[in-house]
């Protein structure tokens, strides 16, 4: 075991450099940081997209792009930020700390991780591509029929959004499926659901969204493909479609895809503030059932999307009340973050009195060390879990006095 | 006050003009200057929700800076007992928000429903059809049909029943009330009253195309007088053609030689139904959905070059000489 795992440890993290080591890669930490840089990358990209928007508007009337460029720069600003910067980021924070926080070597597929990792990249690069030959997505991030049909939208700018998102779906799908695997099942002995750490208890409910999210929008997609390309008449009024089954259908995704964004990054606030504070998360079990209870409410309120649509008092008032329902939860989650802060020691964490495996020297690259990622669990009882070479702290425990 | 010190103060007092700044002035399309009952309605709701958001806001920032400052990090500080929650707390401020919310949630669903129930017996009917890039305005009572700019009487309550020629628009005319969408197969409506004489920006508010950012409207609110003249304005024929003369007469021909009489109506003169109806062009504000003054040198521009002017438009530019352009405007500036 120690020597398999130093093997894996060798070509690793401590393994050959150089960019075919990079392109091979299957470690979780490597892939990790390509989905980080890749993300940055692309948040630049959209920055700058944005840069010139704000250019163009700095002054009525103004000429710095044309009309038609405009809206594929809006088009393109909202998709990348959403899926290519913002998505890619929490994978980036998915893959680096999700396995060492469970205590497994790696994620449960490896190989299916890579690949949804350059998949991903190839629907970025492949959508963007379109700037290339001056055919952009033009129909705006959400691309509501039936501006996007063939009539109203002639030329590839559509096809290459919809292709593009597509080819992202797929990557987004495979790695929520590793995701939930790795974690349902490679969670070191002793470490019961409720003994999990706060961002891998939110990652898990990410994947849960990201596999049942998806698979909305692919729909939503194909009728929208099969009507360009096949003349299918899903969004086409004059044969009896309805435009607003477009929207529907995608903001059925696009609530949903919120809670992708955010819960996350929640995840992340639950273990820094608790670490920071020298104090174990206040109310680890509430934290954990609020971000339960946001993605399960994010599915109950698509329509405050379509307040405008004219669906009627009756399904707005519905939709405004569960709207605001996920205030609590919300809310909840920020007074516990507080309360955390409360009474305890708010500054440089992890000076003296870092997560260390008892009585040996963290060197290796998948044994936590000292000062770098707080890894801490929340559960109300203190358990060091061992594994292996690994040794998972759970909260509270620290090593001795070294 | 040292250099740095004066440095700071500078930089504050500048945030806080930049930030006051946008509190002054009375912006055309401000949501937060009212003037229909719809928008009054949203506004008070409004209201509400930025006063219990402010105390939410309040409460939440002060402990956590109270929090930040009470227990940052000091030399000498013991570490902190290892609380794990509370279920006291948990609950309280689980029931507190809940209870928040309940002040917000009856006002919101109270709005809803006034701003979106059965329009009143009485209220005016005025279609309203979008187009990729304007705005198509039917009154079926009165029997008028005009463009980019409606018409409606004070006071009286008007409803807009909505639908689309092409893509989703969407009806937002912001000091009188909400957006509702304009959807092709679809039938939406929009009830207001508004509530004094005035001039009121609107535009398409659902990215409709590549010039959605040029279709714009205008609301003109008139007292009973002025909204009865304008009827009569609308409902006057157009002058006989023996009586036209000089310029204007010659402009007529231009008008039916020049292709225009395939996609616009002039009562008596052509019938097209693609763009706008011009009968009563004259007098109108603004033409091209409001972005070019309804002066002889504004509708030259718009004429010359539909497509400079607004990208993409289905109006092509046809080609014609100075005298000619000048012969149409003639005419259709004489159309009031």
């Amino acid at each position: 075991m120690a020597t398999n795992l130093d093997q894996h440890a060798a070509t690793t993290a401590t393994g050959p450099s150089g960019i075919w080591s990079w392109l091979t890669t299957t470690d979780h930490k490597r892939i990790g940081i390509l989905y980080g840089v890749s993300a940055f990358a692309f948040f630049l990209l959209g920055g700058l997209e944005a840069l010139v928007m704000r250019l163009q508007l700095s002054a009525a009337g103004n000429d710095v792009v044309t009309a038609e460029f405009y809206n594929e720069l809006f088009t393109m600003h909202g998709t990348t930020m959403v899926f290519l910067a913002v998505m890619p980021l929490s994978a980036a924070f998915f893959n680096f700390v999700v396995p060492l926080q469970i205590g497994a070597r790696d994620v449960a597929f490896p190989r299916l991780n890579a690949f949804s990792y350059w998949v991903f990249l190839l629907g970025g690069l492949f959508m963007n591509a379109s700037f290339l030959i001056g055919a952009a997505p033009n129909a705006g991030w959400f691309g509501y029929a039936n501006l996007t049909s063939a009539q109203y939208s002639p030329g590839l700018h559509v096809d290459f959004w919809v292709i593009g998102l597509q080819v992202l779906g797929i990557a987004s799908i495979a790695a929520g499926i590793n995701f939930i695997v790795t974690i349902v099942n490679l969670r070191a002995p002793g470490m019961r659901l409720m003994r999990m750490p706060v961002f891998t208890w939110m990652t898990l409910v990410t994947q849960f969204i990201v596999v049942t999210a998806f698979p909305v929008i692919t729909v939503a997609l194909v009728f929208l493909l099969f009507d360009r390309t096949f003349g299918t008449n899903f969004y086409s009024v004059s044969a009896g479609g309805d435009v607003l089954l477009w929207q529907h259908l995608f903001w059925l995704f696009g609530h949903p895809e919120v809670y992708i964004l955010i819960l996350p990054a929640m995840g992340i606030i639950s273990e820094v503030v608790p670490t920071f504070s020298r104090k174990p998360l206040f109310g680890y079990a509430v934290v954990v059932y609020s971000g339960l209870l946001i993605a399960i409410l994010g599915w109950g309120v698509w329509a405050h999307h379509m307040f405008q649509v004219g669906l009627g008092p009756i399904a707005d008032s519905v939709f405004a009340a569960s709207t605001m329902l996920i205030a609590i939860p919300t809310g909840v989650k920020i007074f516990n973050w507080i309360a955390t802060m409360w009474g305890g020691r708010l500054g440089r964490a992890l000076r003296g009195d870092a997560c260390l495996p008892a009585g040996r020297p963290a060197t290796d690259g998948h044994v936590l060390r000292r000062g770098t990622l707080p890894l801490r669990t929340g559960g109300r009882r203190r358990a060091g879990l061992v594994r292996g070479d690994l040794l998972l702290v759970a909260q509270g425990v620290r090593a001795p006095a070294q | 006050m040292d250099a740095k010190k004066r440095t700071l103060v500078g930089v504050a007092l500048t945030m806080l003009m930049v930030t006051l700044s946008a509190c002054t002035g009375e912006y055309p399309q401000s949501t937060l200057h009212p003037t229909s009952d719809f928008g009054g309605e949203i506004d008070r709701l409004f209201m509400t929700i930025v006063w219990w958001a402010l105390g939410v806001f309040v409460l939440v920032e002060t402990a956590l800076i109270v929090a930040i400052i009470k227990f940052r990090d000091r030399p000498g500080a013991p570490m902190p007992k290892h609380v794990h929650g509370s279920t006291l707390l948990e609950i309280s401020w689980t029931l507190a928000p809940a209870i928040v919310l309940i002040f917000i949630a009856v006002p919101t669903i109270r709005t809803i429903f006034r701003t979106d129930s059965t329009p009143p017996e009485n209220a005016m009917q005025v279609e309203v059809i979008g187009h990729q890039w304007w705005w198509e305005f039917r009154y079926p009572e009165l029997g008028i049909v005009t463009a980019n700019e409606m018409h409606v009487p004070a006071g009286e309550p008007v409803t807009l029943v909505m639908t689309s020629e092409d893509v989703i628009h969407s009806f937002w005319a912001p000091k009188l009330g909400g957006k509702r969408d304009v959807m092709p197969g679809r039938s939406t409506r929009i009830t207001f009253t508004p509530d004094s004489p005035g001039t009121f920006l609107g535009q398409c508010a659902e990215f409709c195309g590549e010039s959605h950012a040029n279709m714009r409207m205008r609301v003109i609110v008139e007292d009973s007088a002025g909204f009865a003249a304008w009827v009569a304005q609308e409902h006057a024929a157009p002058p006989a053609e023996e009586t036209l003369s000089g310029d204007i007469a010659a402009g007529l021909g231009v008008f039916r030689t020049k292709g225009c009489i395939a996609c616009h109506t002039i009562e008596g003169v052509a019938a097209g139904v693609l763009g706008p109806n011009l009968t009563h062009v004259g007098s109108r504000a603004t033409i091209a959905s409001g972005i070019l003054p309804n002066t002889a040198e504004g509708m030259a521009r718009w004429i010359r070059d539909p497509l400079g002017e607004k990208p993409g438009s289905l109006m092509p530019p046809m080609p014609m000489t100075e005298e000619e352009l000048s012969a149409l405007v003639a005419y259709l500036q004489s159309l009031n």
